[in-house]
């Protein structure tokens, strides 16, 4: 399951420069706010998803190389974040819907991967 | 067509993986490029007064398909095959270019981006354009073979610049004869600077790959300094140091703050335990897995601290024999195909 079926599928929006999202294929998933967590956690090709809508989830995103972020509940997401994401090539996607709720989309999508 | 030379002496272009792999690379390019960068400068014309048939002897002995027309130094039309096609199904080939050429131009200026010739071409389906100056003077013509070349070019270019940046990066160690040779890197962090958080991390991670790392102790180095670095900035009186150092077979990373320094090391050390403020762990920091996560990374880690004067983070990353950096990768050994 590529990137572009699951934004089409969770009808995200993608905040960063448009790309051919069809050709990222996440092969896991996280799921927390917490950035330690996270950097213990998330692997390589991972989708993260958090509430977390400020700068440094740009540094982690970029460190790790996660496929994308997921940003939840509509969290406002500033310009310089999406800059930075874009600088960074880190892809950073929203949604209306609350974490769990995303989470469980993806699940029944059938990203197991943890 | 400009040369290579000139094409090549565009600076301050550098291609990521992340560009490489992506189409919008291209997309930058038709912005970035101009079309006096790319056009065929050395241009055939005619005079409004030639014979048609005089144009398809220059036309084909050029092997062209087209010429704009001056009259005085002034564009005035282009004439094609197909007008020439016209005047001989016409069998009308004494008469002059004036009878035929289009005179309803579509001009491009050569200080424009290659997108404005790219999205007139498309808009009006012809095979040229004419390219003027600001004085409105005919200086060249642009095709779409020019603009393909042109952007191959210039990615050709940004290719070459990179891989030689990481071959000369990946043969560091090889190159410099001594008993013992190491790169330092000295980072000065700002306390509550989280706007630059992550910034340290990400240029010591990619250092290293340019050095010939694995990725996987790029990535371990990465976490490692970041987990540093944000503590510092959350948990510093004043922010710190960070001094990392990378020899052929070990990077050892020093972090040193001056205070206020850990109350109980065993504490600090253990999954969970924060003494992260309420506004910080608002922000996903302070989960307290910092200095555990770096334990459980590195290879040797040694942590000592004085309340009051500050606190020393030493640490170490090992790179067995088939990871260390003296040896040549050869995805990136271009040897031979790069001439300075």
């Amino acid at each position: 399951m590529n990137l572009q079926e699951i934004v089409k599928e969770l009808e995200l929006t993608c905040l960063t420069q448009p790309q051919d999202l069809s050709v990222v294929v996440p092969t896991s998933g996280y799921a927390s706010d917490l950035l330690s967590c996270v950097m213990a956690g998330a692997k390589k090709d991972g989708l993260w998803i958090t509430l977390q809508a400020h700068l440094n989830i740009i540094a982690v995103a970029a460190l790790l190389e996660l496929s994308a972020i997921i940003v939840t509940e509509n969290a406002p997401v500033e310009q310089p974040v999406i800059d930075k994401a874009n600088d960074q090539g880190v892809i950073l996607l929203a949604t209306p819907l609350p974490t769990y709720a995303v989470v469980g989309k993806l699940w029944e999508m059938g990203l197991h991967g943890v | 067509m400009t040369t290579d030379q000139e094409l090549y002496g565009r600076r301050g272009r550098i291609v990521t993986d992340q560009d490489a792999k992506d189409i919008t690379r291209v997309e930058e390019l038709a912005y970035d490029l101009k079309i006096q960068d790319v056009m065929t400068r050395d241009v055939s014309t005619v005079s409004p007064e030639m014979p048609m048939r005089n144009v398809l002897d220059m036309l084909r002995k050029r092997r062209i398909s087209g010429a704009p027309v001056l009259d005085n130094e002034n564009l005035v039309g282009i004439i094609s095959m197909e007008d020439l096609v016209r005047a001989m199904s016409m069998n009308d080939l004494n008469a002059p270019v004036a009878k035929y050429m289009t005179t309803n131009l579509i001009t491009v200026f050569g200080f424009d981006s290659l997108i404005k010739a790219l999205e007139k071409l498309i808009q009006v389906n012809v095979g040229r354009l004419p390219v003027l100056d600001e004085n409105n003077k005919l200086v060249g013509m642009i095709t779409k073979g020019d603009i393909t070349r042109g952007i191959l070019i210039a990615i050709q270019k940004d290719y070459q610049e990179e891989e030689v940046r990481r071959y000369r990066a990946s043969h560091l160690f090889e190159d410099i004869k001594s008993d013992r040779t190491t790169l330092v890197m000295r980072y000065h962090i700002k306390k509550g600077d989280f706007i630059n958080g992550g910034n340290a991390s990400s240029n010591i991670k990619r250092a290293l790959v340019r050095l010939g790392a694995s990725p996987q102790i790029a990535r371990r180095c990465g976490i490692a300094i970041y987990e540093a670095e944000m503590n510092l900035i959350i948990h510093t009186n004043n922010g710190g140091r960070i001094k990392v150092e990378i020899e052929p077979q070990k990077i050892t990373m020093l972090v040193t703050d001056d205070g206020p320094g850990i109350e109980n090391i065993e504490n600090a050390m253990k999954p969970g335990y924060s003494t992260a403020t309420n506004t910080v762990r608002e922000m996903g920091f302070g989960a307290g897995m910092g200095l555990f996560n770096i334990k459980r990374i590195v290879d040797n880690m040694e942590l000592t601290s004085a309340p009051g004067l500050g606190t020393r983070l030493w640490m170490s990353i090992i790179m067995e024999d088939d990871e260390s950096l003296r040896e040549a990768d050869s995805s990136t050994d271009i040897q031979g195909e790069t001439t300075q």
